[in-house]
């Protein structure tokens, strides 16, 4: 690997050079990766994630792309890392192999992690759209980026939400063992009990579980005021029904994982109440937002979840290479780092660390059959 | 001591499904000696099928139970035709094939069924329609939901038809003798390519039901539940004997229970230091140590049915 890795480097190094090189007046290829689980229980929200970059590609090379006084056309290379850590690692080192210019991705903060020092040590940016645990953007590499809001910043906005709005004193919290649900049901915990709730039952499931009515069944006993789940929506959604089935009637708090239209339709009538928060601000507060929904609805059908996300991750990546006029990743990752822009999220600009500045948290509950965003 | 009550009501719950896809493995491997890989997909059929039939009928005003019939009954003949084709194209050019043979070709129709589905159903995971309310009664201070008692009885009423059918008909004759040696039983006039296909035909009707009690259960279903639910239900069959009807009834039952327990009081016991995460390390725990003492299980020993 010590060998192979500079090898590969010098290869994208040569690729990308015969790109930039070519006769002018034909496009030159920007290529940009785009990874998220395409198959599996969250393939529908990598779809959506694919969607999102898809759009703003085709929006880019619509209206006509000028890198450094070149004409250049974005390609987007898709990938399916099916949620899998292990997969993420073999399909980041192929987007490298293949002389990516950058990456969007990946979608969860379990396959962002292990990929996220793939691209590093290749030098090539990466945006995820969708990865909010804390550890993503705390290993110190320069090349790694959010533009959602981490867990810190959203555990933080729940435990307060729990305690505050909802006047939870004691709290039952599960998480899936994913980098994610854990990382967010630990940030939970701890604000929680340092909000003074009291903790009485921490529950573990996976995030391929169907069935959770033993542990449902061994909190209902200890009759908390309120249940967290940090996890996906594909665990969420069964949980909520069998949670009712079962009599309980306590309040559910999810995270961004659960708030989808995806747990509504698998938790079906028993999704009435629920709470889940979610990084950034809903849709229709979004600077962006109406126009977004009008021109991706119009293509792809209903928006999941972070669909805005990929496609302002795809927007800042094109938009740092067009102020440093180059695709070389050495070249434009300085001014990426720096970038103001005002995207359909929101404004984008990253602090040192890569995270996205002044990230806001929203709040959701299920009312007649959809998420309405809380005041 | 109701929510000890409560966590056996879910593990026998659990524990009859897994009995019922036990019976499959059982059946097959009691007659034939092969491990059927691709029952667990069968299964998967089974909730599929249901699935989509309730999803069909879900706004035609149907009472709840009557949908879920209708959906069982349409999947019993898919799951008994997949079954019995599986059985044609696969198992029975391999009869005389060294062991390993078929049960590579288990493994690769189990393969193929789940992409079979995958292109059908797609890739995401379903919702099954809310036909039942989540309507409790109450049971010495826990409560039973009506899909769990439906789930339990009838179950209980399919696990004793069929031991009545092995036990005391002529074609569960047939099935032991076929069972005991194929070519003595071939002598006697037995068609023993007819009761092998019966036998596959059985264990699919079977595996339709127990894909319907999970998909209407969970409220889920997807292309590759199959798989884990399988391998739960072989482990449940592997602990209560393999090829012994009552073995996998009871294996499955106590898989059921042993998982809810595991679940549901292994941080209490180890005082937090194994929470439910160990709830499948658990049950599998179990597994070996039955092993340990009883090699062929829990029943294993007492049949007459193996060669």
């Amino acid at each position: 690997m010590t060998i192979l890795r500079p090898l590969l480097v010098a290869m994208a190094a040569i690729f990308l050079a015969g790109c930039a090189k070519q006769k002018p007046g034909s496009e030159f290829v920007v290529k940009i990766g785009s990874v998220a689980p395409l198959t599996g229980p969250q393939s529908h929200l990598g779809k959506d994630n694919d969607n999102g970059v898809r759009l703003a590609a085709d929006e880019i090379n619509a209206s006509g792309l000028v890198i450094g006084g070149k004409k250049a056309k974005i390609e987007i290379l898709s990938e399916d890392d099916q949620a899998d850590p292990r997969t993420a690692t073999i399909v980041a080192q192929k987007l490298v192999d293949e002389g990516v210019n950058g990456v969007v991705g990946h979608f969860n903060s379990g396959t962002s992690i292990p990929a996220s020092r793939i691209y590093s040590d290749a030098g090539i940016p990466q945006i995820s759209p969708s990865a909010t645990a804390t550890t993503y953007t705390g290993q110190g590499f320069e090349t790694t980026f959010r533009v959602v809001t981490n867990d810190r910043q959203q555990g933080a906005a729940l435990a307060k939400f729990a305690m505050d709005t909802l006047h939870a004193k004691t709290v039952a919290v599960i998480d899936d063992r994913t980098a994610y649900g854990q990382g967010i049901a630990d940030e939970f915990e701890k604000d929680a009990k340092a909000d003074g709730a009291a903790l009485v039952a921490h529950e573990f499931t996976s995030d391929h579980a169907t069935d959770f009515t033993a542990i449902l069944t061994s909190i209902k006993g200890k009759n908390p005021d309120l249940i967290f789940y940090g996890g996906m929506d594909a665990q969420a959604g069964p949980m909520m029904k069998q949670m009712r089935n079962l009599g309980m009637k306590m309040a559910f708090l999810g995270a961004d994982g659960s708030k989808s239209p995806e747990f509504i339709k698998l938790a079906g009538t028993a999704a009435e109440g629920a709470y889940a928060s979610a990084p950034g601000l809903p849709l229709d507060k979004m600077p962006g937002g109406k126009a977004f929904v009008e021109k991706f609805t119009a293509k792809y059908g209903k928006i999941q979840l972070y669909s805005p996300y990929s496609f302002d991750a795809t927007m800042a990546l094109v938009n740092a290479m067009k102020q440093a006029g180059s695709t070389d990743p050495a070249r434009y990752l300085p001014v990426l780092s720096k970038i103001k822009m005002d995207g359909v999220t929101g404004p984008i600009s990253f602090d040192s660390k890569g995270d996205i500045m002044h990230g806001a948290v929203t709040l959701y509950q299920v009312r007649n059959g959809s998420w309405t965003a809380l005041p | 001591m109701d929510t000890f009550l409560q966590q056996l009501i879910n593990g026998i719950v659990l524990g009859s499904i897994y009995s019922l896809v036990a019976l499959g493995y059982t059946l097959v491997y009691g007659i034939m000696g092969l491990i059927n890989f691709a029952h667990g997909d069968i299964v998967m059929v089974g909730a599929m099928v249901t699935l989509t039939v309730a999803r069909l009928l879900a706004d035609s005003g149907l009472p709840g139970p009557v949908i879920l019939g209708i959906g069982v009954l349409t999947a019993i003949p898919a799951c008994m035709a997949v079954g019995y084709l599986v059985e044609r194209i696969a198992y029975r050019p391999l009869r005389n094939a060294p062991r390993l043979a078929p049960l590579i070709t288990a493994i690769g129709v189990s393969i193929l069924l789940q992409n079979l589905a995958m292109m059908i159903w797609g890739r995401e995971y379903l919702s099954f329609p809310q036909i039942f309310p989540a309507q409790t009664m109450a049971v010495g201070g826990a409560s039973i939901s009506t899909i769990q008692f439906l789930i339990i009885v009838s179950s209980a009423i399919m696990m004793a038809g069929l031991s009545r059918l092995i036990r005391k008909t002529r074609l569960g004759n047939a099935m032991r003798a076929t069972a005991q040696n194929p070519e003595i039983a071939t002598l006697m006039g037995v068609h023993v390519n007819t009761i092998i296909s019966i036998t596959f035909v059985l264990g699919s009707a079977l595996a339709a039901v127990a894909g319907m009690m999970v998909s209407a259960y969970y409220g889920i279903a997807h292309y590759d539940m199959g798989f884990i639910l399988g391998l739960k239900a072989f482990t449940a069959a592997v602990l209560g004997g393999i090829g012994n009807i009552e073995g996998a009834m009871l294996g499955g039952l106590l898989l059921g229970i042993i998982e809810s327990m595991g679940a549901g009081y292994l941080g209490t016991l180890t005082g937090g230091v194994m929470g439910s995460n160990y709830q499948d390390a658990f049950a599998f725990f179990v597994l070996i140590l039955v092993l340990v003492f009883r090699p062929s299980g829990l029943l294993g020993e007492r049949v007459g049915e193996r060669p």
